[in-house]
């Protein structure tokens, strides 16, 4: 059994508007194996991002993190700012959905990079910056010592994701979590951003989170998937079991939303209505709006996330078998 | 770098030629001339007088006889001011308005600054309040206005500080045309720094920086504050010609020596070599700033290096 190297226990987050509350995320669980790729999918709004940036204490002023995100003992949700940063960058890292806005414009990659080992490693600035060239290398920068003096503007989207892998990869994390870090690019440099996040984590035994809509992404890097929906995670397991037999109706509409180059079809089928909004989530279970499968009592009470089997857990009452035809 | 900055030097030369142009001709077309008088001159007098600075040539002559000096280096004499050249009124004046213009942009830069930096940091809190009310009235009560409230209350009321005059290497004749000078300059420092901070704090290069574990004091030395520094740098160059041009009024209003008592007489009576000298003293001056800035912002700026 391998081990677990970040363990969340009822993990919500809230945010304070002019005069209500918004949950982003409710009573999120689950854990992350050593060494796994864990694929967190779902649309926007179903508060995949802010679960991971309040683990990182990135949340915005008026939002608030509840809850454990425990890595060994430590619990990084609510922890003081100044202790986090002991781990933040050292331990979990984090890459961003938008290269071209996420590093400084202002100081050349060699500071950008460089300064997360003096911080966390005690380097002095010519190793550090030695480190750094090293790491450029390794992520695929062509002349990594040259560029290591240019500033980001100086690089297309595909290599500036390149660097904030590297630096984000700097001090072998245990956690990478990325968020999105494919969306913004074109489609050829996606491709070899992911096979770059492959081969960097086995080496490093770096645990990866990624959070996509996409699920071509997730079926060419993924091990295990989380599905999340109205800041509910409601069904997890296998990326096989998931893309295969899906037992909770939203990740059945979800894989039959996505086009397929093998079957023409005139039309996408999407999933039928919107997305609610998170200040008015339906009673009982957030999807039953949108349900083929919607009975009485998911109108009433809301499906607790439960074992289902294997290593799957779903959240639905729903237990006859899920046929897509009914769905359309 | 050196091909930004020469390029930058040969632009001002056409744009100096301009400005002295413009200048010369509106001077010209005020009412009035530097011999007119309560008791009007003999016509002979005034005849030799006219001749002797050529002003009964036309206009056109008179400006490039202007210009032919200047490109020499000579502003001419002070057609009221008896045995005096420009340059010489000038060297007596400009070093104290200079000096004080000065130490008003430095002490308000840097109070301006800091201040932004505070109220953006506690957006919303009583730090960033109590910045919005000093801007307020720095900026809204006019200098003059604020020089007699602080001549009254901290001069006369208080009895803190000298209400005006001048004793050479006193400070504490300077705390108040200083204070008048700098208040209007710190505010507008001020928010255009919170502004920026609060902007570049919000943006997600300072979330990756924060993300990197390297603490909120180097995320704000390293991270935050040089490119929150750009909009602030650019209205330096601006903001130090206001004060520049403020100070001939401040000194003024307190009795000060410096240039100021000079320009203002010299406006009043139609002294057009005084007044231009000045004028053009002051161009240069804003030119020069306008560069030193335009190199500041290349430097915050690597984008700006290339264009």
């Amino acid at each position: 059994m391998a081990n677990t190297v970040l363990d969340v226990q009822d993990l919500s987050v809230t945010f304070q508007l002019r005069d209500s509350e918004v949950d982003a995320v409710r009573e999120m669980n689950f854990q992350l194996t050593e060494g796994e790729t864990l694929a967190v999918v779902g649309e926007s709004g179903s508060g995949k991002s802010q679960a991971f940036l309040s683990i990182m204490g990135l949340l915005a002023r008026n939002g608030r993190a509840t809850g454990k995100a425990l890595m060994g003992d430590v619990n990084l949700v609510g922890m003081d700012k100044r202790r986090l940063d002991e781990y933040r960058g050292r331990d979990i890292a984090m890459i961003f959905q938008d290269p071209m806005t996420s590093l400084n414009p202002t100081l050349r990659l060699r500071t950008q990079l460089a300064e997360v080992l003096v911080r966390h490693r005690g380097f002095d600035r010519k190793d550090a910056v030695r480190t750094s060239i090293e790491m450029l290398e390794r992520v695929g920068i062509p002349e990594p010592a040259k560029r290591a003096n240019s500033y980001p503007h100086e690089l297309s989207g595909g290599m500036r994701q390149r660097v904030m892998i590297a630096m984000a990869l700097l001090c072998q994390p245990k956690i990478l979590i990325a968020d999105e870090p494919t969306t913004a690019l074109d489609v050829t440099v996606q491709a070899q951003m992911l096979d770059l996040f492959k081969s960097l984590t086995e080496d490093f035994g770096t645990a990866l989170v990624l959070i996509t809509h996409d699920l071509g992404v997730v079926a060419g890097v993924a091990d295990r998937m989380m599905v999340m929906y109205g800041g509910r995670s409601v069904e997890t397991g296998s990326v096989n079991d998931l893309f295969y037999d899906p037992r909770h109706p939203y990740t059945l509409g979800l894989l039959h939303s996505t086009p397929h180059i093998a079957h023409r079809a005139e039309r996408l089928d999407p999933i039928r209505g919107l997305p609610p909004s998170l200040e008015h989530l339906p009673k009982g279970c957030s999807f039953n709006p949108r349900c083929a499968f919607c009975f009485d009592r998911c109108l009433e009470e809301r499906p607790p996330l439960e074992p289902i089997g294997g290593d799957r857990k779903k959240a639905c009452f729903y237990e006859g078998p899920l046929r897509y035809e009914e769905v359309a | 770098m050196l091909r930004y900055a020469s390029r930058r030097v040969l632009s001002a030369i056409p744009i100096a030629f301009i400005a002295v142009s413009i200048c010369f001709f509106i001077l010209r077309l005020a009412p009035g001339g530097p011999f007119d008088g309560e008791r009007a001159l003999p016509p002979l007098v005034l005849a030799n007088l006219r001749a002797h600075y050529n002003l009964d040539q036309p206009l056109i002559n008179q400006y490039f006889i202007y210009i032919w000096r200047l490109l020499q280096g000579d502003l001419g004499p002070s057609m009221v001011i008896e045995g005096f050249e420009v340059s010489q009124l000038i060297a007596i004046g400009f070093p104290f308005t200079l000096t004080l213009a000065l130490s008003a942009f430095v002490i308000a830069t840097i109070i301006g600054i800091l201040a932004g930096m505070v109220a953006a940091v506690n957006q919303n809190k009583w730090p960033d309040y109590v910045m919005v009310l000093a801007v307020m009235i720095g900026v809204i009560v006019p200098n003059f206005l604020m020089a007699a409230l602080l001549q009254l209350w901290f001069g006369v009321y208080l009895d803190w500080f000298p209400a005006g005059g001048w004793v050479s290497g006193r400070w504490e004749y300077l705390v108040l045309p200083i204070t008048v000078l700098a208040w209007p300059h710190a505010g507008r420092i001020s928010r255009l720094m919170r502004g920026s901070m609060i902007e570049v704090l919000g943006t997600n290069y300072v979330r990756t920086a924060r993300s990197k574990g390297l603490g909120e004091r180097l995320v704000m030395a390293r991270h935050a504050i040089k490119p929150a520094l750009v909009p602030v740098v650019s209205y330096l160059g601006p903001g130090l010609s206001y004060l520049l041009t403020g100070s001939l009024a401040v000194e003024q209003i307190f009795g000060l020596p410096g240039i100021g008592k000079y320009f203002v007489t010299a406006a009043l009576n139609r002294d057009y070599g005084i007044v231009l000298g000045t004028t053009l003293l002051y161009m240069f001056i804003i030119l020069a700033l306008n560069l030193l800035v335009d190199l500041l912002y290349a430097w915050l700026d690597p984008k700006v290096r290339y264009r």
